[in-house]
């Protein structure tokens, strides 16, 4: 019964989206307060509506319903609660309820907080976030409808792919979502401030939380992705350029470029037509990843089951966005005059450069993505396009992004010298460059690759550091620092972090140690000056899986540091293996073991690595988004919410 | 209608073991040489996985076939030559540069000069307005000279 009705509050939200779209368009267009009243009720519906169904739905996985053919298909009764819930969001249907969930709760966000803005941007925007709305539920309803019920329910369940039972990927899908329908706000704004010809500085302080929003929950959603691969795909890569992997890092890249570029709308009323254009680009490559990852044109490691239906219709509702909004850009772009005048040396000339740089980076990646398609379409050719084409092409994009970026962050508005940037920085230099040759002379005879990552890495975090210490002035007043703005916190937190990944992927890339080999149990061996014995090999019963778990033990120079049990599970419902990674993470390395198949002779076959800096890399993430956060809470977007409140309370006073 | 899960099992079916230690050759260079060439392949029957990482029966195959065409002497670029003249360009993970191949390679550097070229044009346009505002000599001496107080 309840998923009865969860399927029609899905079917009710579908007709509230129609009106939460037409009505406040119309309204704004012509003028009519009263339709443009009702944008905001309308999104708080549309939220209700499907969030209520979204919890029907989860209802039935937890109470494994199995007259559901969702629930068969990807539960079973043994599974973990955990999995009982990820598992609405761990196949194609509920995931893309998570999807129109996050979409109404973006909405109905706007519609809350957002009472500074003008009524008929306002308007427009919820309008344009229903319209989305629309075309996702009627994608949901007509081709993917997750209340779908079996005639003759089974006994059990089929069970949920083994490699989603994990933690790391259970809070994935919703952080990447998150992040991609986040851009759904820029995207309605950017539309939303075409539709009304005004783009101005206020529009720009508008968008930028949004955007910064849903950049945030992309890094963690990107690092959750690849922290899980680490330690769960058993060799230890942590990026593969796999079509679905790409499909968030190219929104992420145009996050990143939105975000930098929406502040110089912000400050200096410049950029606006690109901003405008970037905002529209972002959730278009949201969109594109969502259609490359259902519709299984490109075929990739953790597709979604997919068919050409479901392709042919997202790529309908790509082409109505995209070619709409584009449209509509391209007959309004003109009245978007640049106002702020800048020199060539400016931190504007700077940003510029950053936007340059990530969106050129993002379209190399696009364009190695589909290349296969393209190849195959016009030459006949089959080919393949792999992680080499992407390190290569991608590469120094980023080395040259992170060469520039202190020297940008660090030049004022309007007026900048390059010469006096650069001169600030002569600490970082140095320290950079000491820490490349030092590097480099350790090392000998290795790739340049570790020395110059690490480099970077260091000339990125001395260089956020500098660009804080800069802010106190000659007299080095340190209280100056708690007075600081929030966003130049966010900041110093966000570029250091960008550089303790850098230094992390070139460490772990470029000095990885590998030993493969049979172990009997009760030997000891030894790899890269750390010494291991495997104890013992036991089977063991889980849950809902059968696991060879190895029981070693980690000595290094005689002291013992920890005890690893790498394990091979066998989910027997799935008929599926797992690996387990044995991880002793530390600071500066990860000693890394898996057990392999038992061997003619009675031994195991084991492999271990010892993995520089793995950490860096997550450790680097989590900063980033936490400056992202902390930018978020910085005072001007909070005095704008005060001011708000204090208008409203002033209202009510002539009302009586 | 396929499930998503059944869907993952096929393409996943676990690397529980790449590089397994039978493999693997007494010959550390050769190994190393063997390792990399590996990277560079694709594991036909897997989904983006080169044969290095995969667990698949061809990729091991493929593994053997490598080791075995470096031991009888070839070069890096004759085994991957002699095993895409078997499989077939799709093996190639790092795409060739021939034919419309170029489009691809050149995509990156050719945007990126665009979007410096349309870039620095609009800086010189707004730059060309700042004129206006330039301090005058006076100007700044006179300034000089407040702030001297």
């Amino acid at each position: 019964m309840l998923v009865e009705l969860g399927h029609f509050a899905l079917i009710l939200a579908f007709f509230v989206a129609i009106a939460q779209t037409v009505l406040p368009l119309v309204g704004a267009q012509f003028g009519r307060r009263a339709f443009m009243d009702l944008a905001a009720p309308a999104a708080l519906v549309h939220l209700v509506l499907i969030a209520f169904s979204f919890c029907a739905l989860m209802y039935a996985f937890v109470t494994s319903d199995f007259s559901l053919k969702i629930v068969v298909e990807n539960s079973h009764t043994l599974k973990p609660m955990l999995y009982k819930i990820s598992g609405v969001w761990g196949n194609h249907e509920g995931s893309m309820l998570l999807w129109v969930l996050i979409l109404a709760l973006f909405g109905a966000a706007a519609a809350l907080f957002g009472e500074n803005l003008p009524t008929s941007l306002k308007a427009r925007v919820i309008g344009v976030q229903g319209s989305i709305g629309v075309a996702f539920l009627a994608f949901i309803l007509f081709t993917s409808n997750p209340f779908v019920r079996l005639a003759n329910p089974p006994m059990n369940g089929q069970d949920l792919n083994p490699l989603l039972q994990d933690p790391g990927l259970a809070f994935h899908p919703p952080f990447l979502y998150l992040g991609y329908v986040g851009l759904s706000m820029t995207f309605s704004f950017a539309v939303a401030a075409l539709l009304e010809g005004r783009v101005d500085a206020a529009w720009g302080r508008w968008v930028r939380p949004w955007t910064l929003a849903a950049w945030v929950f992309l890094t963690i959603g990107i690092g959750l992705g690849s922290w899980w691969a680490y330690y769960e795909l058993g060799w230890g890569g942590f990026w593969f350029w796999d079509p679905v992997e790409n499909a968030s890092f190219m929104p992420w890249l145009f996050a990143a470029a939105l975000l930098h570029s929406a502040i110089v709308v912000e400050k200096r009323e410049s950029l606006k037509a690109w901003t405008i254009l970037l905002a529209i680009l972002a959730f278009g490559f949201s969109l594109i990843g969502t259609f490359l990852v259902r519709s299984g044109v490109i075929t990739s490691v953790h597709a979604f089951a997919n068919d050409p239906e479901r392709g042919i219709f997202i790529l309908l509702i790509l082409g109505i966005f995209m070619g709409g909004a584009l449209i509509l850009f391209s007959l309004r772009a003109a009245a978007m005059e640049a106002r702020g005048v800048f020199a060539l040396a400016s931190r504007e000339t700077a940003l510029i450069i950053n936007n340059i740089l990530l969106a050129v980076a993002a379209f190399v990646v696009f364009i190695g993505t589909i290349w296969p398609l393209v190849a195959e379409a016009f030459w006949d050719r089959k080919l393949s396009v792999g992680a080499p084409f992407f390190d290569a092409a991608f590469t120094p994009f980023f080395t040259v992004l992170a060469i520039v970026l202190p020297i940008g962050a660090m030049m004022p508005w309007k007026r900048a010298k390059l010469g006096t940037a650069m001169r600030k920085l002569i600490p970082s230099m140095v320290l950079a460059f000491a820490v490349v040759t030092l590097v480099a002379v350790i090392q000998t005879g290795k790739s340049l690759l570790g020395p110059i990552g690490l480099g970077l890495g260091v000339w990125l975090v001395s260089g956020a550091v500098q660009d804080i210490a800069s802010k106190l002035g000659k007299k080095r007043d340190l209280s100056r620092l708690l007075r600081l703005p929030r966003a130049d916190w966010g900041r110093l937190l966000a570029h250091g972090g960008l550089g303790i990944t850098i230094a992390g992927i070139a460490g772990l890339t470029a000095w990885t140690i590998e030993d493969i080999r049979v172990v009997q149990i009760g030997e000891t061996f030894d790899v890269a000056g750390f010494t291991i014995t495997l104890n013992d090999v036991e089977r063991k019963q889980g849950p809902n899986y059968i696991t060879t778990m190895a029981d070693m033990t980690l000595f290094k120079e005689g002291r013992e540091l920890s005890s690893l049990h790498p394990e091979k599970r066998n989910y027997p419902v799935a008929q599926m293996p797992t690996t387990e990674a044995g991880i002793d993470s530390g600071l500066w390395r990860d000693v890394y073991v898996v057990i392999g198949d038992v061997q003619s002779n009675g031994g195991w076959a084991v492999r271990t690595y010892v993995k520089p800096l793995a950490n860096w890399i997550w450790g680097g993430t989590i900063i980033m988004a936490l400056g992202g956060f902390m930018s978020l809470t910085d005072r001007r977007y909070r005095v704008a919410a005060g001011a708000r409140k204090a208008r409203v309370a002033s209202k009510g006073v002539p009302a009586e | 209608m396929r499930s998503f899960f059944l869907i993952l099992s096929l393409l996943f079916a676990l690397p529980l073991y790449a590089v397994e230690p039978s493999e693997v050759l007494d010959d550390p260079v050769m190994e190393s040489r063997a390792r990399e060439i590996s990277k560079e392949l694709r594991c036909l029957v897997c989904r983006n996985e080169n044969i290095d990482e995969s667990h698949a029966d061809l990729a091991k195959d493929l593994r053997l076939l490598v080791r075995e065409r470096l031991v009888e002497g070839d070069s890096n670029v004759q085994v991957i030559n002699y095993i895409v003249e078997r499989y077939g360009e799709y093996v190639l993970l790092n795409p060739t540069l021939s034919g419309a191949n170029k489009l691809l390679w050149v995509a990156g550097p050719v945007m990126l000069f665009l979007a410096l070229g349309i870039g620095f044009a609009f800086v010189r346009r707004r730059q060309a307005e700042t004129v206006i505002d330039e301090l005058s000599q006076e100007e700044a001496a006179r300034i000089a000279e407040m702030l001297k107080d």
